[in-house]
């Protein structure tokens, strides 16, 4: 049993846990979710006592981790998988921490046995996979045979036989009567494994449940409704009728309707009724990893941006143009696929000619479809300090150096920069 | 994800069925059938023994320290042998060997420690022994007996080889020689001179490992301890080399006979400076195993305060 009353933590200004209590039981796998730097192994940290708590206590069995008689016969733990020294073997490192807490030796054999490490038990661990390395720390964590045993992301780098393992592990511990702490960041892991969920985001706790409550209250089920493309009356038309019987109708990206609040049964009633064809009716379950996702979006710290690639790209055809090639059959959102290939269009838009011509860069030989002059801003740098330069020689030279079809605007184009040079 | 998960359609049957299978389970917490012990220094040291046996940079600055100092004790007694006066005492030749040797002590003191901490090993260390005190004692103990014996070991036999290849040198017209030391017009070396260049600076250079040691707990960086304790052993020297004006005699004088290497040399019977008269190093010996206590309380007191 652990328990924890207050946590908090704080490194300086940044704060990486807060006000965290919550209780972990034994017979049971909890797991412990949140996104990156979300505090999760700060907390397993302060479990065992490694990092003292700014506020709060946390203690296993009712006592403090430092304040345990012979806490690691009591408490197991996997933190970091390469917490070990490289160049001590993988055999002599489970001997040592086995002597510091009068573990007989041929435990140490046991275990190797058990995580599977055997045969490369006299290789140092400095060649270890990560794999190996985990396998490597969940002997250390077995070692004492635990009553608490606490793993920090334990199936990172591991194989699929591995996690399968790791897996079955975790809840053979758990059904001995054993209090078993998983830390993840991977929701899809954790509802294979976990009965229990606690997540916390920013070093808050955002639930404490199990986890089918945690399913129930975090997710909705709905149904997906695909009109034919070819009518978009009949969509507006579906989704009215869909409306006016009490469903909730959202539009998706790629045309289809995501409809909650009715059975599939009475949506195809009220499309036969409507008079509507359907392409597709399917049934979807929010998963773990949707309800997760949706209960940590605003807690998540890392966040990546889209690689926009500015100036350097074409610009894309106007947004109507979305929806009219869909992929029937296809129920996939369409949003993660590339856009549609342009003709004529150069991936990245830098001048071409630039080296070649000191009066032509302002203006690549292949000009936008569209006509319309591209904005490019890695090119305006360029165009500076050769203005001066090229101001002279560039009426006389720069027609013959153009490409025929491109001749109006490059011409447009180097009068602007004389203007530009003449300021 | 990242990793892959057996068949699309698991999950959801899974989770449903995986709470009603384990609340089931046993309610009873589970009890361990390996006996479990109290933990003691013992317990501890057999842990640290484990571990500094079990890594190649024992064996490597171990190895490095006994070729320096039995191979420059060789090569010095080969030099003075080709000559028929004694121009130093019979057993000082082994300081020159020692000066360097001593640097492997230092560098393993600092790694036994930091190597710890650059790995991450330390907090499963820490995880499995929460009295971080004991941790850092068992290390201390282990690391001091080891290096006093192999130190002893190598001045022994360096001590041995120059008195064997220049015990029957005559002491020189101007000798400045002991009378004790002279026997029968042939140099050789009294019970204390033996004493002091095996003993005493083996003592000497486990207590500057250990205060490595001490330092590296306080650091927890293994460059940047290994640095400080150059600098504690070599800046005296170097500082004093550029002290030349008048004014500044005094300290000059002061970091020259406080330095460690004139601690060893003094042990050796050849002191920089200072009390030549006296020719016992065991009070400057003195002023570095208080530094080094010093050092480990300050060691100790951070070690149990600091988050690992």
């Amino acid at each position: 049993m652990i328990e924890a009353v207050g946590l908090t933590k704080r490194y300086g200004a940044k704060t990486a846990v807060y006000n965290l209590s919550f209780q972990v039981r034994p017979g049971a796998v909890t797991g412990f979710l949140g996104p990156n730097g979300s505090g999760k192994s700060t907390t397993m940290r302060m479990i065992l006592g490694l990092d003292n708590p700014t506020a709060g206590h946390v203690t296993i069995a009712g006592h403090p981790y430092r304040k345990l008689p012979n806490a690691p016969r009591q408490v197991g733990a996997l933190l970091d998988a390469k917490a070990v020294h490289g160049g001590r073997h993988a055999r002599n490192h489970l001997l040592c921490l086995a002597q510091l807490s009068g573990i007989p030796a041929r435990r140490v054999d046991e275990v190797l046995g058990v995580v599977g490490l055997q045969d490369v038990a006299k290789k140092r661990s400095k060649g270890f996979s990560l794999g190996m390395g985990q396998r490597l720390g969940i002997a250390a964590a077995l070692l004492g045979d635990p009553q608490v045993l606490l793993f920090d992301e334990p199936v990172n780098g591991l194989d699929p036989e591995g996690i399968l393992w790791v897996r079955n592990l975790m809840k053979a511990l758990a059904a001995e009567g054993r209090t078993v702490f998983v830390s993840s960041h991977l929701m899809s892991e954790m509802a294979l494994t976990a009965d229990h969920l606690i997540v916390i985001g920013r070093g808050q706790l955002l639930a404490d449940m199990s986890v089918r409550d945690f399913i129930s209250a975090n997710s909705a089920d709905f149904a997906r409704v695909r009109t034919p493309d070819t009518e978009p009356a009949a969509r507006e038309k579906l989704s009215a009728a869909l409306t006016e019987a009490g469903g909730h109708v959202l539009p998706e990206a790629d045309g289809a309707l995501r409809v909650t609040g009715l059975a599939l049964p009475r949506i195809s009633d009220l499309a036969h009724d409507s008079d509507v064809r359907l392409w597709e009716l399917s049934p979807h379950q929010a998963s773990l990893e949707e309800a997760y996702m949706r209960m940590t979006q605003g807690a998540v710290d890392y966040r990546s941006t889209i690689d926009q690639k500015a100036g350097l790209q074409q610009q894309l055809p106007p947004p109507q143009a979305q929806f009219q090639a869909p992929v029937p059959g296809q129920g996939q959102p369409g949003w993660y696929a590339p856009p549609p290939p342009q003709q004529g269009g150069q991936p990245f838009g830098m001048p071409q000619g630039a080296p070649v011509q000191p009066g032509a860069p302002v203006q690549p030989g292949a000009p936008a479809p569209q006509g319309a002059p591209v904005h490019n801003p890695y090119a305006q740098p360029a165009d500076v300090p050769a203005a001066p330069v090229a101001a002279p020689p560039a009426p006389t030279a720069a027609p013959p150096a153009a490409p025929a079809p491109a001749a109006a605007p490059d011409l447009t184009k180097s009068e602007n920069n004389e203007n530009g040079a003449a300021r | 994800m990242s990793t892959p998960t057996p068949p699309q359609a698991a999950p959801v049957p899974m989770q449903q069925q995986a709470p009603a299978q384990w609340q089931g389970a046993p309610a009873a917490t589970y009890t361990s059938p390996i006996p479990i012990r109290s933990t003691h220094l013992g317990h501890a040291l057999a842990s640290e023994w484990t571990k500094i046996r079990s890594v190649r940079s024992t064996m490597w600055t171990l190895s490095v320290m006994f070729v320096l100092v039995l191979g420059i004790g060789l090569l010095t007694a080969i030099g003075f042998s080709s000559s028929s006066y004694a121009e130093i005492p019979l057993l000082s030749g082994g300081l020159f060997g020692l000066m360097l040797g001593q640097i492997c002590i230092v560098t393993l003191g600092v790694l036994v420690i930091t190597s710890e901490y650059g790995t991450g090993m330390i907090r499963t260390t820490m995880t499995a022994c929460p009295a971080r005190g004991r941790v850092l004692a068992a290390k201390a103990i282990v690391f001091f007996s080891l290096s006093f014996v192999m130190t002893l070991v190598a001045t022994t036999l360096t001590a041995l080889m120059q008195s064997a290849m220049l015990g029957g040198q005559s002491p020189g017209e101007f000798t400045t020689l002991p009378e004790e030391s002279i026997v029968n017009g042939e140099v050789i070396a009294t019970t204390s001179e033996w004493v002091d260049a095996t003993v005493g600076a083996s003592l000497y250079v486990a207590l500057l490992g250990l205060l490595a040691l001490a330092i590296g707990a306080i650091l927890r960086h293994s460059a940047g301890a290994i640095t400080t304790m150059l600098a504690v052993i070599l800046l005296p020297m170097l500082l004093a080399l550029f002290m030349q004006m008048e004014s500044l005699r005094d300290l000059q004088e002061a970091l020259v006979e406080y330095s460690p290497l004139n601690g060893l040399a003094t042990l050796y019977q050849l002191p920089f400076m200072g009390d030549e008269g006296s020719g016992s190093g065991w009070g400057l010996l003195g002023i570095l195993a208080c530094v080094t206590v010093g050092a480990l309380v300050g060691a100790f007191a951070l070690t149990h305060k600091r988050d690992v």
